[in-house]
């Protein structure tokens, strides 16, 4: 039983928390991907800047005298999103605009995405300097110890609060997100153009609408995801550069241009990693009494060593570019 | 051939570096051009492969370190620790896993001519591979254990540092096949993306490799081609090593100033401007793009070896995107894509550019700081040196952005046709 509580205190909670991360960016990632049709490199830094956003928010909220029952950081985390997609659209405005109205090949879009990753990072590492910060100013991270009612199990589950925000607030976004894609007239709009951008502009859809209404979207969801991460361990500036690979491999194991795809594949990364690192010589210790004498009971047994736990995004994406490039929910391969 | 243009390029570039020379002496000068010709080797390889062949390698940082990594193995003095004891055999023990892993795998992939119906074989396959890499990996993990317990690491070979060079820019070579077999058929983006990662992981599996490459504690000292600085002295020593990066700069150059003129150069651009025209006149498009790509990566893998020697140290935990990858884009779009000489000259520019920043954004700082304090009263961050390199990444990626949107042809662009 131990043993299970272990399991999912480390994979399952894990997994979810971290699988939801990547999946509120791969959302981003998938629709600039279907709308704009080019890799945005700098969406690991838009999460970084959000995450930012909300720290420098949460320090005035916090020298203003604001308290509430759940994290400052989580309260401002709305403003820090609306900031965060404006940042998104000015961007947009400002680098990939005339890039766009240009004309240029999709790649060189990618290219000057990565300016921009350069950029975001230089500035944030200017004003906020290189060393990890914490969100928690006046406040203590609350942990979530919840004792297992039934048999004899000393270990407990344990969950902190901004994981139960993150969870919750994923599951709020992809049901808005369903919503909006569905039952709106902006998410039709948006469908239309990813589907056939073409055929959309001839129908009057609004294109620059459209777009507007994706960056919104990427860029506050980028936000959300870098903040609620930040606020369960602390606000690092290269946060980005380590989340860049597991969103694109999210969006591309879950079909580009296609949202639902890419929170499965959000998750499915997510639970690819921790399932990887996870220990499984913990599950033979139930049987220390039994095992052979003639060999050695192994003490550590996972398929990566925790250092290479970005190789795991990485392979995921090869499997899926050699076995099915169109992703699980058969997105486009331009 | 040389155009007017070019003139005045090189000639303001001549003068640059005259003005470097004369004001931070010679020892300082010949150690940045050294560093310069070998970004410029590198810039050649991304020239070829962005330029030529419009392929989008955002890895250049990996097969930079793997080019490093060859001749680290290759030149270092022999480990005779390791040599003594069960080491080797407990390596070729894992490499005969590997073989008859390979095997297996490559048993179960081919399964279908067997007559085995689809759902057996993959699930037989997942198994088959799952397991290998267990076995494969066990054996290797303790063996690593046991070289980092006796004998610290492996060592390198002792042979001559030139074969070290060659071997580097092979297991770049390599690598590049790889990735390139797998991703060049796909969309560019996804070579990006790929590129990225396997730069990623190859820095970590560098850095935490330790029985290979002693990790975070570095190798040195590396040897050079050349007689070292502590016999002939800096000067004299420098400018030897930069007489050898420069002869491989220009051989470089010449070939592949032949290859773009002959048949094969057009066919590449051709294929690059219109794929499905050049398949259609029977060119084998993605044949040529591996072979670009192997290409390009060889001369990243060698400048790569050549930095690594220069510096005499093999430091994993310093090879940076920024540094390497980035740093090469700019040179080339700043440079001119496509056009040899515009890539050398955007090497050797941006390196001497990027040197000079350090001190110049350093200043800078200083001068906000004074400046701030006396006027605002305002009370700088400690740690304010080491934020104000961070502007440098800021102006990289400025640049890139602006010289995309402005200048999109670089200063010496691509020319086409036969002038």
């Amino acid at each position: 039983m131990e043993e299970i509580v272990f399991f999912i205190n480390k994979v399952l909670i894990n997994g979810t928390v971290i699988g939801s991360v990547y999946a509120l960016g791969a959302v981003g990632v998938t629709l600039i991907f279907g709308i704009l049709r080019f890799a945005h490199f700098a969406h690991g830094d838009l999460m970084t800047v959000g995450a930012f956003f909300a720290l420098v928010l949460t320090s005035l909220a916090v020298s203003a005298g604001i308290t509430a029952p759940i994290p400052v950081g989580f309260v401002v985390m709305p403003v820090a999103m609306v900031l965060t997609a404006v940042l998104a659209i000015g961007l947009d405005w400002g680098f990939y605009k005339p890039l766009r109205d240009k004309g240029t090949r999709p790649v060189v879009l990618v290219m000057a995405s990565i300016g921009v990753t350069l950029m975001l990072q230089g500035l944030v590492r200017l004003f906020a300097g290189p060393q990890a910060r914490s969100f928690y100013f006046a406040e203590n991270k609350d942990i979530f110890r919840i004792d297992i009612p039934f048999g004899d199990v000393r270990r407990q589950l344990t969950v902190t609060e901004p994981q139960v925000l993150l969870i919750l607030f994923t599951a709020l976004a992809v049901i808005a997100l369903h919503w909006f894609l569905t039952r709106t007239r902006r998410g039709k709009a948006m469908r239309a153009v990813s589907d056939n951008p073409d055929l959309a502009r001839v129908s009057g859809i609004d294109t620059a609408m459209v777009v507007r209404t994706t960056w919104i979207i990427g860029g506050g969801l980028a936000a959300a995801a870098g903040t609620l991460l930040s606020l369960d361990v602390v606000l690092k500036p290269d946060l980005s550069f380590n989340l860049l690979l597991p969103i694109f491999a999210a969006a591309i194991v879950g079909g580009i241009g296609q949202p639902y795809g890419a929170i499965a594949g959000g998750f499915i990364v997510g639970f690819a990693e921790t399932l990887s690192i996870f220990n499984w010589a913990i599950f033979l210790r139930p049987f220390r009494d039994v095992w052979p004498q003639a060999i050695d009971m192994p003490r550590h047994l996972a398929f990566v060593p925790t250092e290479y736990k970005l190789s795991v995004p990485f392979f995921i994406l090869i499997a899926v570019l050699i076995w099915r490039p169109t992703g699980i929910f058969r997105g486009r391969v331009f | 051939m040389a155009g007017r243009r070019d003139l005045i390029v090189f000639g303001l570039l001549v003068l640059l570096y005259a003005v470097v020379f004369w004001s931070f002496g010679a020892a300082y000068s010949t150690r940045m051009l050294v560093e310069a010709t070998c970004y410029a080797l590198i810039a050649l390889g991304l020239t070829i492969q962005w330029g030529y062949a419009g392929l989008f390698n955002v890895g250049i940082m990996g097969l930079v370190a793997v080019g490093g990594f060859g001749t680290m193995l290759v030149s270092y003095p022999t480990n005779p620790d390791f040599l003594a004891s069960d080491g080797p055999a407990l390596l070729s023990s894992v490499l005969f896993r590997l073989v008859i892993s390979g095997l297996l795998i490559a048993g179960a992939v081919n399964l279908h001519r067997f007559g085995v119906p689809k759902a057996i074989r993959t699930v037989v396959q997942i198994f088959v591979i799952a397991g290998c890499y267990l076995w494969v990996s066990y054996g290797l993990d303790s063996a690593a254990r046991h070289i980092e317990d006796t004998a610290g690491f492996v060592g390198g070979l002792g042979l001559p540092v030139w074969l070290g060079w060659a071997v580097g820019a092979l297991f770049a070579a390599i690598i590049a096949y790889v990735v390139g077999r797998i991703c060049l058929g796909l969309r560019s983006d996804y070579l990006a993306i790929a590129t990225l990662g396997i730069a990623e992981i190859i820095k970590h599996f560098l850095k935490n490799a330790d029985w290979l490459t002693r990790g975070t504690l570095t190798v040195s000292p590396l040897d050079w081609p050349v007689p070292v600085p502590n016999d002939i002295g800096f000067v004299a020593a420098r400018s030897a090593f930069l007489a050898v990066t420069a002869v491989l700069v220009v051989v470089t150059y010449l070939l592949l100033e032949r290859a773009l003129h002959a048949p094969w150069g057009r066919m590449i651009r051709a294929i690059r401007e219109n794929e499905v025209a050049a398949a259609a006149m029977g060119k084998n498009v993605e044949g040529r793009r591996l072979e670009i790509f192997v290409f390009g990566a060889i001369l990243m893998g060698l400048g790569g070896a050549a930095l690594v020697s220069f510096a005499r140290i093999f430091d994993p935990s310093g090879f940076l995107p920024l540094n390497h990858t980035f740093l090469v884009w700019v040179m080339v779009i700043l440079g001119g894509a496509g056009n040899n000489r515009g890539a050398i000259f955007g090497a050797l520019f941006v390196y001497l550019v990027w040197t000079l920043s350090e001190p110049m954004a350093l200043w800078l700082f200083d001068l906000a700081r004074d400046w701030g304090d006396t006027v605002f009263g305002w009370q700088a961050p400690s740690d304010l040196d080491s934020r104000a390199l961070q502007m440098r990444v800021f102006v990289i990626g400025l640049t890139i952005t602006l010289v995309l949107r402005f200048a999109p042809h670089g200063i010496l662009p691509e020319r086409l046709g036969n002038k």
